[in-house]
């Protein structure tokens, strides 16, 4: 989780990660940012995001980013 | 001759119930947004101003719309400010235009403050309790004329002043009678609209939509980090027409979407603004065998194209596409160094000319003068062409093709290269999925920026194969992620800041 949060908050410095729970809805994550984000966590990870993942729901908080990256490791 | 909002009466008494622009949340008919524009300009009228700036401030959405017809219908011309640009740029092109009214939405209207504006600010709330005036609208109308501006368009990621090309009625309504019959645009026509409504592109297919009958469903940016959702939504608004960037395009072909999910009604894909890489392209075209394909090519200065190249045949990976034949009404010249026309295979400058090619840019006759110039093949009478600082020479088809920007051509080791040379080669090369070549002049090195799975030692290996020593680049840079800008567009203004020294 720490190792995702550091790359959360260089892909977008200056939010609070750990609370936040809105990350896509409130407009924190546009879209460009996901797309750089994406690219990231699948060199990091060495997982595929299929646009199957690809949907707010997974992008909402980093909880949800963690789960979805721990899903796709398995 | 007519004005824009001509035909789009007509249009509103042809289809008043039927979508005319809608987003995900809601839509216009036509008859709403005919009373919203006549509402705002109704509040604009009442200025007193004429052939005058008014800012239109808003997201994109189709009150947006509305509001830029607004300014239309009252005799003035509208600016779109994207709701995302610092307050100091909006402030740069204030100083350019200087608007009598701001039309915006109270969220908005705060950032605003920020920028010194000091005239009328006229939120959605305002308009929505003014009465529309018919009979002022008509007495406007009644003065007005087809070569009056119908909008000023800045061009985006530029330093310094900005630039705003004026483009009037006349542009619109001539650039929009090629659009509507060359793709055949009617009234099932859906459009699904990527690009900015301030981005040239945008208005192809708003104006193309309007004059038609036609619905323009705006596609909200996000969907396209979430593209089971774009794909969704494109099928919802039953979308059979897109007119996207190619970096829009490249994000479905790069993840293999339509392996998981495919737009069902599409029948036409149009894309203009950048290069679009064969091999994306050729994704596209295998999913999508019975779609028409098509690149348009142009600039802001030219409405939004001037030549055409609807793909009739296959092109091999990294095969540069043709950007075609000149529209309809658009004269095409090519023009070499020694000022006279080239023959085919020899490279030049594209000039345009035509009832298409905009008035020049606001409040700045030096850079009109520089661009908007007295057609060099022509001594006998005025004529005023665009000189578009785009290279470009005719195959043995008599196609143009499209060879690169003339400040992107370099001399590097004594050699002529074309930066387009080198990104057409690594972007056909399956491990990159896009890249973009800059070069630095102050150090005479070429750097060439990707994203992709392959290796820095990979790729420098494999464009060893494809292209000759001197134009090999002295360095690569592999990124995550290739930045855009607002339009969508590869932000290379960025890149070049982000490498100038290396």
């Amino acid at each position: 989780m720490e190792e995702l949060l550091e790359i959360l908050s260089e892909v977008k410095p200056g939010v609070d990660f750990e609370t936040e729970k809105e990350l896509v809805d409130s407009g924190i994550l546009d879209s460009m940012t996901i797309i750089q984000l994406v690219a990231r966590l699948t060199d990091e990870y060495d997982i595929e995001i299929t646009p199957m993942e690809l949907v707010p729901e997974n992008f909402n908080s980093a909880e949800a980013i963690y789960a979805m990256i721990q899903r796709l490791e398995d | 001759m007519k004005i824009f909002t001509d035909y789009f009466d007509r249009s509103v008494e042809s289809y008043p119930d039927k979508t005319a622009v809608c987003d995900e949340t809601h839509g216009l008919t036509y008859a709403q947004l005919s009373s919203l524009a006549r509402k705002t300009a109704a509040a604009l009228i009442s200025c007193g101003r004429k052939r005058s700036a008014a800012a239109v401030y808003m997201d994109k959405t189709p009150e947006c719309a509305a509001a830029m017809l607004g300014v239309v219908y009252s005799g003035n011309f509208y600016v779109v400010i994207d709701s995302k640009m610092p307050a100091e740029r909006i402030r740069l092109i204030f100083d350019v235009v200087k608007p009598f009214a701001v039309i915006t939405n109270s969220d908005l209207a705060e950032k605003l403050s920020e920028t010194s504006f000091d005239g009328k600010v006229l939120t959605q709330d305002e308009i929505n309790e003014t009465e529309a005036d018919d009979q002022a609208i008509l007495s406007v109308r009644a003065e007005m004329t087809s070569s009056d501006p119908m909008y000023c368009l800045f061009t985006s990621g530029s330093t310094g002043v900005p630039k705003g090309t004026i483009v009037t009625h006349a542009n619109v309504v001539s650039y929009t009678d090629w659009f509507i019959k060359t793709f055949g645009i009617d009234s099932s026509t859906v459009f699904g609209s990527q690009t900015p409504f301030y981005f040239s592109m945008s208005v192809t297919d708003l104006y193309s939509a309007l004059r038609t009958g036609a619905e323009l469903a705006i596609i909200p940016k996000k969907f396209f980090a979430f593209p089971i959702k774009l794909v969704q939504y494109m099928n919802e608004k039953m979308v059979n027409t897109i007119y996207w960037v190619p970096s829009a395009l490249c994000i479905a072909a790069n993840m293999d979407l339509f392996r998981y999910a495919k737009p069902e009604h599409l029948t036409q894909v149009l894309f203009a603004g950048e290069v679009m890489p064969t091999k994306q392209l050729n994704y596209w075209i295998g999913h999508f065998p019975d779609c028409r394909f098509a690149n348009l090519f142009g600039p802001t200065e030219t409405t939004d194209i001037c030549t055409y190249y609807v793909v009739n045949r296959s092109f091999d990976d990294g095969q540069p596409l043709p950007i075609g034949v000149p529209c309809d009404n658009c004269r095409i010249s090519v023009i070499g160094a020694d000022g006279k026309e080239c023959a085919p295979g020899q490279e030049g400058e594209l000039y345009a000319g035509g009832p298409f090619v905009a008035a020049g840019y606001y409040n700045n006759p030096v850079k009109t003068a520089e661009a908007f110039v007295q057609n060099p093949l022509n001594s006998a009478y005025p004529e005023i062409v665009y000189k578009t600082g785009d290279i470009v020479k005719y195959n043995e088809l008599g196609e143009l093709i499209y060879c690169g920007r003339k400040d992107f051509q370099i001399k590097h080791m004594g050699y002529r290269i074309e930066l387009g040379e080198i990104e057409n080669a690594a972007c056909a090369q399956e491990g990159v999925l896009s890249c973009a070549c800059i070069y630095n002049g102050g150090t005479d090195r070429i750097i060439l920026i990707y994203e992709g799975k392959t290796s820095e030692e990979e790729l420098l290996a494999q464009l060893r194969a494809r292209v000759p020593e001197y134009m090999l680049p002295a360095k690569l840079v592999k990124l995550g992620t290739m930045p855009h800008n607002s339009n969508g567009k590869i932000d290379r203004a960025l890149l070049k800041a982000n490498y100038k020294d290396q």
